[in-house]
């Protein structure tokens, strides 16, 4: 059974189903697109059930010949890299969905079909190995994405959704004149033209190239982090999107950049990426900490979790550039964390947004007096993201610091200094929500969470535990591919490098063979 | 005494069929009142169709006549298909478009297919003389179609422009024409080709004079800059269904004599007119792209999209060799489709007296005309090069060429010209679907014509999208056969 293609192709056939369902049934709209992201989900779980954790390389691949003039394949696989972030895709969606019975009260149907054909770009640009259709998905995603934040979104929608685009489209098109030069180079030493990732990783471009080619990559995917200096996109999508658009955006397009420094931009110009990975760590460190210190002068609650992603993504960042055991995987599981507790985050927000239509801090203050559940949930969301150990933010934060450390001391004491500032935004904000007296009177009489709003978030909670408490059976999957990423990092990297390296290259390769 | 060739008439067949529909379309429309005036339209629809069968047939032959001023070979066929299918897809827009206007339906329907002659002969020619025949054939054609709305000031001042200024540029290709036979004794182009190999330092100069005369007719025809200021007038002022011919199949017809000349019996000079068609192609892609975004009418937005998309296929041009041609060939098809969707979009929102060009009058229409909107969004992201439709594969088989000819610069200027380019043609999306809309078009009573060019349109741009590979091959092989 072709799986990985029925996950990719199942949103998209519920979206040409809701697509034709009449506009006015709203109810059969929302529970259709309901059950067409819950299916892409049930899918996944039997994925997750049947990968074989001791296989490094790709698993599930399907493999059709798509253009065979130009070598291009439609060819999926997933390893463990990339199982978890598709995982998060799946069950983010249909959350979302959720969600959006709520707060979406009109153009329902476009709504749930941008969604769907969402799902089908993410998913496909985290199973393809092959750079062409790798492409096609990224780009895919976007439209859905532009139009959820520029019909959906707030007052100053459609330029936060033209920005969104400029800067997305302006990188990922650099990136197609990359990966044709990849292309050709590679055709030029072999004679053969081909997209497939895999082949493309054994080929070793001359370094001059790589530089090249790594710094169009690595422009593409550093705006979609976004890294800093790139990141001025972000906040005004965050801000404008609608709920679900900015918990899909956070939780999972974000990842898509991460993704891509992780499975392309580094591993086919390793190179390259070796000069580049300090600088990249600096400026992930930059981030952390700029992130952090604008997230805590927002007076909006949405702006002040987009910056906070600024920060948390530097974490990710660092960790991959640390080219360790512990900060690549704590990378990935940063990845996953950031896209539970951030999107999260954002619903949280949604919730009173949808109650009082507006996002102040100041605006609130005392909501738990009128809304204890919601506080309680609200709460435990907030301090996953601080990174309270026993939940999964902790894990994923020490990791990376653990592995980076290793790498680049200084660049990690000064990204420490993030975590600390993200406790203080975020506790002072939820304060300030939260607690002291319930002031404004139009806060007096508002709903505590529902039981829809319940059904969104208990899944997300009892996952920011199981993460936070038992990382193993994640980590355990994740492990092999990883291992077996570093070692031809480091194999590849020590062309050029001392013994030393050598010699870590060696040892990892004695623990992927052991 | 003259002697007269022979003529192998089953080669000009497609040529014949189109002329003679063309004729009786006159003809027949004599006898016909009113409603009756519908079966002209299906009258040359089933000539464009017989005579698209006639190329397929032809398809393995190889023949040319006429003391080879004619060939018959799968590049010339490819592209008698490729007006067929541009042509039918006109009329068929046609039938419902004349119903908003004033037009004489036989008189129009007739020069769309004796534009359509024109342009099979320019792909057909292989005499400089007989692709000068093809162009007069197809401009005078459309120079008249440009005008067909007498009634309308700006129908008759892009008539005039457009005959003004194409008879200027004609002037051109004549000139050009006559210097490349006194270079070489000759206007077929084997001969000149082969002049051109062994030819001596003195002809070199009337020849590189030659050919840039050349270029500027030609580059008049396909609308490339900075020959291309007659394009927006034009396109505005025209009825919008010829505006459509005039952007995908006059632009198609120009290529398909440029690339003959210039990728195949210039060949050898390639090193001279490479490095000025690297800088027209930059020029046309970065003008048709940076001034479209300036425009609020819908058609002059249009016109410098197909500026910029001729911009486009000036990079295949300059990219050269088996891939270059083939990509060239191949845009032309995913151009033809997503082009003619987005005018037959423009004329399914126009209603009589009130043409709808403006694009603040687009606001909010893709809600409440979900199909068309629908149908909009498809060809918008298309020609903005959005995976996984037509014009994507099309950008990446230019941009591919370039990139293994060595013009890495070239297609770095492609790309960030499409990036200027979802600018605006997201830029309709946006009034479409996210401005609110003032303007109330009445609902549109059935159109069956229009609706079967969209659908056979946005059929085209996914699915040749999606699965391009048949057609890549075809483009090969008609490219191939230049030989």
């Amino acid at each position: 059974m072709p799986l990985l293609t029925l996950i990719v192709f199942t949103p998209l056939a519920g979206a040409l189903i809701v697509m034709l369902t009449p506009k006015e049934q709203h109810a059969a709209l929302r529970r259709g697109a309901f059950i067409f992201s819950l299916l892409p989900f049930a899918l996944s779980l039997v994925l997750l059930a049947r990968f074989n954790s001791s296989d490094v390389g790709f698993q599930f691949t399907e493999t059709v010949p798509w253009i065979s003039q130009f070598g291009i394949s439609y060819s999926l696989g997933i390893d463990g890299i990339s199982l978890f972030l598709l995982l998060l895709t799946t069950f983010l969606t249909p959350l979302v969905i959720l969600a959006g019975w709520g707060d979406i009260h009109k153009r329902v149907k476009e709504y749930m079909v941008f969604m769907l054909l969402m799902e089908t770009g993410m998913v496909g640009a985290f199973v393809a190995v092959d750079l062409f259709l790798f492409y096609v998905f990224w780009e895919v995603m976007l439209i859905p994405m532009y139009f959820l934040i520029g019909i959906w979104g707030g007052e100053r929608r459609i330029y936060a959704a033209w920005k969104l685009v400029l800067y997305t489209m302006t990188g990922s098109l650099l990136m197609l004149v990359a990966i044709l030069y990849l292309v050709t180079l590679h055709n030029q030493q072999t004679g053969q033209f081909t997209f497939d990732l895999l082949q493309l990783y054994d080929f070793a471009a001359p370094l001059a190239a790589q530089r090249w080619l790594f710094a169009a990559f690595a422009l593409a995917f550093a705006i979609k982090v976004p890294m800093f200096p790139l990141h001025t996109w972000l906040p005004d999508a965050h801000t404008e999107a609608p709920t679900g658009g900015s918990v899909i955006l956070a939780g999972v397009l974000l990842k898509m950049g991460t993704y891509g420094f992780l499975r392309f931009a580094i591993p086919l110009f390793p190179l390259a990426a070796r000069e580049a990975l300090p600088i990249i760590a600096v400026l992930a460190v930059i981030g952390i900490v700029y992130g952090a210190l604008v997230s805590m002068v927002q007076p909006d609650l949405k702006r002040l979790v987009a910056y906070s992603s600024v920060s948390h993504l530097g974490f990710v960042m660092l960790g991959m550039a640390a080219l360790n055991t512990q900060g690549v995987e704590g990378s990935i599981y940063q990845m996953l964390n950031h896209g539970l507790s951030t999107g999260a985050l954002f619903l949280a927000v949604g919730v009173i947004y949808e109650r009082r239509h507006t996002r102040l801090i100041r605006e609130f203050g005392g909501l738990w007096q009128q809304l204890p559940l919601y506080g309680a949930v609200f709460m435990i969301v907030m301090l996953s993201s601080v990174g309270l150990p026993g939940l999964n933010g902790f894990v994923g934060e020490f990791l990376i610091l653990l592995g980076a450390f290793e790498t680049y001391p200084v660049a990690t004491i000064v990204a420490t200094s993030g975590v600390l500032l993200g406790a203080v935004y975020m506790l002072w904000m939820y304060q300030r929500v939260m607690f002291g007296p319930l002031t404004n009177p139009a806060n007096r009489n508002l709903p505590d969470l529902s039981k829809r709003e319940v059904l969104v978030f208990a899944p997300i909670v009892v996952m920011l535990f199981v993460m936070g408490l038992y990382p193993k059976p994640f980590l355990s999957r994740m492990e092999p591919s990883v291992l077996a990423y570093l070692n031809r990092m480091h194999q590849k990297m020590a062309v050029v490098e001392g013994p030393e390296r050598q010699a870590e290259s060696l040892k990892l390769k004695a623990r992927t063979d052991g | 005494m003259i002697t007269f060739p022979d003529i192998s008439w089953i080669a000009i067949l497609p040529l014949l069929i189109v002329t003679g529909t063309a004729v009786l379309t006159l003809l027949a429309d004599l006898w016909m009142e009113g409603p009756d005036r519908e079966a002209l339209g299906w009258i040359g629809l089933v000539g464009l169709l017989v005579a698209a069968v006639a190329a397929i047939t032809l398809w393995n032959k190889h023949l040319s006549t006429f003391s080879n001023a004619i060939i018959i070979d799968r590049y010339g066929l490819f592209f008698t298909l490729l007006f067929c299918v541009a042509s039918g897809l006109t009329l068929l827009m046609s039938m419902n478009y004349v119903e908003l206007t004033d037009i004489r339906t036989g008189d129009y329907y007739s020069l769309i297919l004796f534009s359509t002659v024109g342009m099979v002969l320019m792909a057909t020619a292989t005499d400089l003389i007989v692709i000068f025949l093809g162009l007069e054939v197809m401009s005078i054609a459309v120079y008249v179609l440009a005008g067909i709305c007498r009634g309308e000031v700006r129908s008759n001042e892009a008539a005039l422009k457009y005959f003004l200024l194409g008879a200027f540029a004609t002037g051109f290709l004549l000139f050009g024409i006559a210097l490349l036979y006194g270079a070489t004794g000759s206007t077929t182009l084997g001969t000149i080709a082969a002049h051109i190999t062994k030819g001596g330092a003195q002809e070199r100069t009337l020849v590189l004079a030659g050919m840039a005369l050349l270029l500027v007719g030609f580059g008049f025809k396909v609308a490339a800059v900075p020959f291309h200021v007659w394009t927006p007038d034009v396109y505005e002022g025209a009825p919008t269904a010829v505006t459509a011919l005039m952007a995908v199949g006059v632009k198609a017809a120009g290529f398909a004599a440029f690339a003959r000349v210039f990728m195949h019996t210039l060949t050898m000079m390639a090193g001279d007119w490479s490095g000025v068609l690297w800088v027209l192609a930059a020029l046309t892609m970065t003008i048709g792209n940076v001034t479209a975004i300036l425009q609020s009418n819908i058609k002059r937005m249009l016109a410098y999209s197909s500026i910029a998309h001729a911009g486009y296929l000036l990079v295949g041009m300059v990219a050269g060799g088996e891939y270059g041609g083939t990509a060239v060939l191949f845009y032309l098809i995913a151009y033809t489709l997503m082009t003619l969707g987005a005018f037959a979009v423009v004329i399914a929102l126009g209603r009589r007296g009130a043409p709808n060009e403006n694009l603040d009058d687009y606001a909010g229409v893709g809600f409440r005309y979900p199909f068309l909107g629908l149908a909009m969004m498809i060809f918008m992201l298309s020609l903005a090069g959005v995976p996984p439709l037509v014009g994507f594969i099309g950008k990446f088989y230019i941009f591919s060429a370039a990139v293994r000819s060595g013009y890495v610069g070239l297609a770095v200027i492609g790309v960030l010209n499409s990036v200027i380019s979802v600018y605006y043609y997201v830029g309709v999306l946006v009034r479409m679907y996210m401005v609110e809309g003032v303007l109330e078009i009445p609902v549109p009573s059935s159109r069956p014509y229009l609706f079967a060019t969209l659908l056979i349109t946005i059929a085209g741009t996914i699915l040749v999208g999606l699965f391009p590979g048949p057609l890549f091959e075809l483009a090969r092989q008609s490219f191939l056969a230049l030989g």
